[in-house]
């Protein structure tokens, strides 16, 4: 039983981790349908960003988380601006392998600046965060993961409800020829919703170093991970990648405590063919049904 | 029929049979003959082993990227799984040849079906999914496989590898580089008269219909299931037909190559040759290979000047940034790829002076 539990906060634990680091992805789905190759290449950015100013420029941390912050803010304008606008209503395929090449790009970038080593953050969180249950632990990066994404599902839920951006948003997800001729910006809307997906990438890119450590390998694996987690939920929901990452992070505890460790990797993507075939939509994603 | 020895300054073609001519004028013809002739004349004999390695790779993969052109280019379908495919390909030939002894001009062609029907397997999703959606299908169908052929250990021994014998017929055993130039080279004519042929076919026309307008497709009566389904085995087939070369070639195998990293480079051979466009595959497979024997030797130098490694800089990640880079840069200035630039440099001869 206290396997069972342990395994179950766990797979919470990294479901949540996963749940996060797909916000982006959907963020920008969302807004401009691209789907995102390059994504662990700029949780990666991210994290690398905050190391350098943590270790080598010795800031203290809340300003350089605030640095980062505004550094991938641009980050993702400019990417925008310079890649993706000149391709807008060319084919997928163009869309997709264009953020395929950002990827390969980033990941050299990043191997030639930082290299291919784990580097680890000096350690700055309270202990006050620590849990303990009885014989279950759930170390204080957990806790704050939690923290950080009800917090940022709070944040974006009101951002998107409330704010006249975030309804631009999705007026310009919805229907972009409609949103134009009732005057939103439509380029302006794309580019800000790039720039917000890539400051949430970085955050979620720090989370993901504090946890395991900064290396470029494992962070743009995980860039992989996040498509079944945001098919599961469905690819423009951004609560449905928190549920589908804690789902398929159950899944993969799951399967490597029970069944067997080396399965873990491909459950979920298994599990995201199988999706793909009864419910191509996810949980909560929008349904357009077209039948041939 | 006549043949003209000039490109007709208009479209002058009275017949289908002249429209889907694949030469136009003879002079087209004698080209291709002349340059095949001097290919294999003159390029096994005079070229250093390198070099012809680096033909050999190009030729394989030549395969492999025209299998994917006719899935990506002409029926519109985006494989993300094909270098799992070559896998497939190279792991049953290994597999026939080692277990059953199959001689190669078998298992090779064996290993093409084996990979056809496995393609056809992941090409189910496309029934119900298209365009991002399958893309994601395709993904996930390259991590099982990959999966499979590492954790399958009894038939394909794990991360240990297979070891193939050298491929012999009539007493005759085919190695070293010179010999495989034939074997490769003679294949990838073969499959390429193979996929321009088919190109020009009912069945060329309806992956065509299918990529350019799926509902029209299914409309004009073209069962579209089906015809996704066979480009799907089609493409496959070319993919392990080329990785059943490859394994005979690198003699040993193990599952380390057959990554995504391999699946996107067989993508952007496809785009950086140009989409839908047979030469253009064979353009594309040649750029990447050479784009990546160049990187390499530069890094080799790089890796050297006393003043970088004082720096303690590691090299070796520029090939990835000015890989990504090649493809961006062919996404954003040249989409349609290298063949629409060989091209522009054939029209810019005929039309002389009055090129632009």
């Amino acid at each position: 039983m206290d396997f069972f539990l342990q395994l179950l906060v766990n797979g919470i634990c990294i479901g949540l981790l996963y749940g996060i680091s797909a916000m982006g992805f959907v963020m920008i789905f969302k807004a401009s349908s691209v789907l995102n190759f390059a994504h662990g290449e700029l949780l990666a950015l991210g994290a690398f960003f905050f190391l350098s100013l943590v270790t080598w420029g010795k800031l203290p941390i809340i300003v350089s988380f605030l640095l980062t912050l505004v550094g991938c803010f641009l980050l993702g304008f400019l990417i925008e601006k310079f890649f993706l606008r000149p391709l807008i209503g060319e084919k997928l395929i163009f869309v997709i392998m264009l953020t395929v090449g950002l990827a390969a790009m980033f990941k050299g970038l990043i191997l030639l600046i930082w290299g291919g080593n784990l580097h680890t953050y000096p350690p700055f969180l309270p202990d006050a965060l620590e849990i303990e249950l009885g014989s279950i632990y759930i170390a204080p990066v957990y806790s704050m993961t939690l923290l950080i994404s009800v917090v940022f599902l709070v944040l974006f839920g009101l951002f998107f409800k409330k704010s006249s951006q975030g309804i631009y948003m999705r007026s310009v997800a919805d229907n972009q020829k409609a949103a134009l001729s009732l005057g939103v910006h439509v380029r302006r809307v794309f580019a800000l919703s790039w720039a917000i997906a890539a400051m949430v990438a970085c955050m979620s890119g720090i989370v993901l170093g504090i946890i395991n450590g900064v290396n470029v390998h494992d962070l743009s694996a995980i860039g992989l991970k996040v498509f079944p987690v945001v098919i599961l939920g469905g690819l423009d929901s951004i609560g449905g990648a928190i549920i589908g990452g804690i789902i398929i992070g159950l899944l993969e505890t799951f399967t490597g405590g029970y069944l067997n460790p080396s399965l873990r990797d491909v459950v979920p993507y298994i599990v995201l063919v199988f999706i793909l075939m009864v419910k191509p939509y996810g949980l909560f994603g929008l349904v357009e049904i077209e039948r041939v | 029929m006549k043949k003209m020895s000039f490109h007709p300054c208009g479209n002058y073609r009275e017949s289908y049979a002249e429209e889907l001519s694949i030469f136009e004028t003879w002079f087209g013809r004698v080209c291709l003959g002349g340059f095949l002739l001097l290919l294999f004349g003159l390029a096994p004999f005079f070229l250093s082993p390198y070099l012809l390695y680096i033909l050999n790779n190009i030729g394989i993969f030549a395969i492999a990227a025209i299998g994917l052109n006719i899935l990506i280019g002409y029926t519109g379908q985006i494989s993300l799984g094909h270098g799992a495919f070559f896998g497939v390909g190279a792991y049953a030939a290994a597999i026939l040849a080692t277990r059953l002894n199959v001689p190669f001009y078998l298992s090779i062609p064996a290993a093409g079906f084996i990979t056809a029907l496995v393609g056809m397997i992941f090409g189910i999703p496309s029934g119900r999914l298209k365009g991002l959606y399958l893309t994601i299908a395709t993904l996930a169908g390259q991590f099982i496989i990959e999966y499979v052929l590492i954790q399958w250990e009894s038939l394909t021994m794990g991360t240990m590898g297979i070891t193939l014998p050298s491929p012999s017929i009539a007493g005759w055993t085919i190695s070293g580089d010179k010999m495989f130039f034939f074997l490769i080279f003679l294949s990838l004519v073969v499959t390429t008269w193979f996929a321009v042929n088919i190109m020009r076919s009912k069945f060329g026309r309806a992956f065509i219909a299918i990529r350019d307008n799926d509902r029209a497709a299914e409309g004009m009566g073209i069962p579209i299931f089906k015809y996704k389904l066979l480009s799907f085995a089609i493409s496959s087939f070319y993919a392990g037909f080329a990785g059943a070369i490859w394994a005979y070639y690198m003699v040993s195998i193990t599952t380390e190559p057959f990554n995504l990293g391999l699946s996107v480079e067989f993508i952007a051979m496809v785009i950086i040759g140009g989409m839908g466009n047979i030469p253009g595959a064979i353009f594309g497979a040649t750029f990447i290979t050479v784009l990546n024997e160049v990187l390499r030797y530069a890094t080799g130098i790089l890796m050297n000047v006393s003043v970088i490694t004082s720096m303690g800089l590691n090299m070796a990640p520029l090939r990835e940034f000015v890989f990504g880079l090649a493809i961006v840069l062919f996404i954003l200035l040249e989409p349609k790829g290298l063949a629409e630039l060989w091209r522009i440099l054939r029209s810019s001869f005929r039309l002389w002076p009055f090129s632009y």
